[in-house]
């Protein structure tokens, strides 16, 4: 598996540290009470084909990635920064 | 059907000509007191227990493809009752004491050997861990003994004492452990649930869950529509797609587990020998081949098989455990789909919809739990109350906190056990 680091250019899977999937980008409110907590860390929709993942380019540049992949044949769809997720 | 010596020896002679399948290929039904969705190990025994010890035979397993071609036939075959938590030890506890009878109790060979396991500890800490959790096997009933360097050479003189990163440092050996025969768990299950009438119905996908009111009513099929009052969904790396035509969204992730297979040797491996720092098990099959396994590949996958960083690692390790089998050649490598769950620990449970069960979340580790699961499940599922070994297994942990049973005291988190 390779992903294309938007700074990097296409890299090797090993250069990344997989962080799990990008459902951590949307932390809910520290009130949200503990049926949302409680969705947010554990439960998971799991799908088999597209899903949003987080990558760190750790042996790279650093950059927090959003890898859109599909989880049946790995083939690897974006990879955006996270950054331009989040703000 | 009876096996024999004499028999084996007769179709040997005339071309092995007059075996016949050991169980019926039925219809489905339009209806069943109970639906088991997934006829992997813990459907199939599920099933089985269910007519055994509750009566209930009218009984379908459905499964979408065939029986074994889940992780029932893809896993390393390590039979264990080594866990230290309350929750798992009196669960794997009464799951190993089922395997001891297993063959006795389905009259059928699935080669279950206790040749031990032996987990390799390489520093004070990490034997001072060991020395608890034998204790704790130890106090749930289990064999636990904690070995010094020379008992552990003693043992597997083969492996490298010497390694300046991983100095052998002693051993927590637990005898009761094992290899078993994983096909033919599935297969005995099968034919013991069909000779009890359970319907066993191949190449049946569930395409969805019908519920009326909070109740379920039956199943849509890809051959049919079946009405039923209970469905027990038990389908592993598929969990989460089975759970959401229920309206369920899991705990679960799915992740690949690859394993590895050498050519023959002669024999070399004296039982499974783990080696926790490298990720790393190795046993020896019947047929002389090593079998050997590492970690997930740590992404989200539901392709049945895994990457080359992973193997590398498999192998880096096997040769730091290992260096005498360097020139032994890989023949095969695959990969299962597994369903993780936060705490590295399993889900038995009733849902929120009156007669849907669930069980899943058993990571790489559900093989040694296929009788004791089945056992537990069909209690749940006959009785409407959950059995005392595996009473600890339910899905409100996540929420409340309260008995997350966590070995690796990693973190109830994704992605890290
Ligand atoms: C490489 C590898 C090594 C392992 N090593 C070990 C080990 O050494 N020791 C150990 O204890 N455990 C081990 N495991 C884990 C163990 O194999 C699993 O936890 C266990 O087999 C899962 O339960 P099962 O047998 O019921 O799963 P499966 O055999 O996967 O059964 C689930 C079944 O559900 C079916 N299904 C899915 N969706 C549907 C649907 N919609 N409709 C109908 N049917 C459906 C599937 O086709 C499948 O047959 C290993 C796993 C792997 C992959
Ligand atoms: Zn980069």
């Amino acid at each position: 598996m390779r992903l294309n680091c938007p700074i990097c250019g296409e890299r090797d899977r090993r250069e990344f540290y997989y962080k799990g999937d990008a459902v951590e980008l949307d932390r809910p409110d520290p009130n949200a009470g503990s049926e949302a907590w409680d969705d947010y860390l554990h439960n998971r929709d799991n799908p088999a084909g597209e899903t949003r993942d987080l990558w760190h380019h750790e042996s790279g540049c650093g950059a927090w990635l959003v890898v859109t992949r599909n989880t049946l044949t790995h083939e690897v769809l974006r990879c955006e920064l996270a950054g331009a997720n989040t703000q | 059907m009876g096996y024999s010596a004499l028999k084996i020896i007769k179709e040997g002679l005339f071309g092995q000509r007059g075996w016949k399948p050991v169980w019926r290929d039925p219809e489905p039904k339009s209806e069943y007191d109970v639906i088991v969705i997934g006829g992997g190990g813990h459907g199939l025994s599920t099933a089985y227990y269910l007519a055994k010890e509750h009566g209930i035979t009218n009984v379908a397993v459905l499964e979408k493809g065939y029986i074994g071609g889940g992780n029932v036939g893809r896993n390393t075959t390590i039979v264990r009752a080594n866990y230290m938590l309350p929750g798992n030890s009196e669960f794997y506890s009464h799951s190993l004491k089922l395997w001891e009878n297993m063959e006795q109790d389905l009259n059928y060979n699935t080669m279950m050997s206790q040749r031990g396991v032996m987990m390799l500890c390489h520093s004070d800490g990490q034997r001072d861990m060991f020395a608890r959790r034998g204790n704790a096997m130890v106090n749930q009933g289990d064999d636990a003994e904690l070995l010094t360097p020379e008992q552990v050479r003693a043992e597997a003189p083969m492996i490298d004492f010497d390694n300046v990163r991983f100095p052998i440092y002693g051993g927590l050996m637990h005898r009761r452990g094992g290899t078993a025969r994983h096909d033919a768990v599935a297969w005995g299950y099968a034919r013991g649930a069909d000779q009890r009438g359970v319907d066993i119905i191949q190449n049946c996908e569930v395409t969805g869950i019908d519920i009326e009111g909070g109740v379920v009513k039956g199943v849509q099929t890809t051959r049919g529509a079946i009405r039923t009052k209970k469905v027990a969904i038990v389908v592993a790396g598929r969990s989460s797609l089975v759970g959401a035509m229920a309206g369920l969204r899991l705990p679960i992730e799915s992740h690949v587990l690859q394993a590895f297979v050498s050519e023959g040797l002669k024999p070399l491996m004296p039982g499974v020998i783990s080696f926790g720092m490298g990720h790393f098990y190795i046993s020896q099959s019947d047929k002389g081949g090593l079998v050997f396994g590492g970690d997930i590949d740590f992404y989200k996958s539901y392709a049945a098989r895994g990457n080359l960083p992973m193997k590398e690692h498999v192998m880096e390790a096997a040769m730091t455990l290992m260096p005498s089998i360097a020139k032994a050649k890989v023949l095969r490598s695959w990969g299962g789909v597994m369903d993780m769950s936060p705490d590295g620990s399993p889900i038995i449970d009733k849902t929120d919809t009156q007669g849907l069960f669930l069980n899943c979340g058993w990571c790489y580790g559900g093989f040694k739990a296929v009788p004791g699961s089945g056992f537990s499940y069909a209690h749940l599922i006959a009785t409407g109350t959950h059995h005392a070994p595996a009473a600890r297994f339910l899905m409100n942990r996540f929420r409340s906190g309260a008995v997350l049973m966590d070995e690796e005291g990693t973190g109830s988190q994704h992605n890290l056990h």
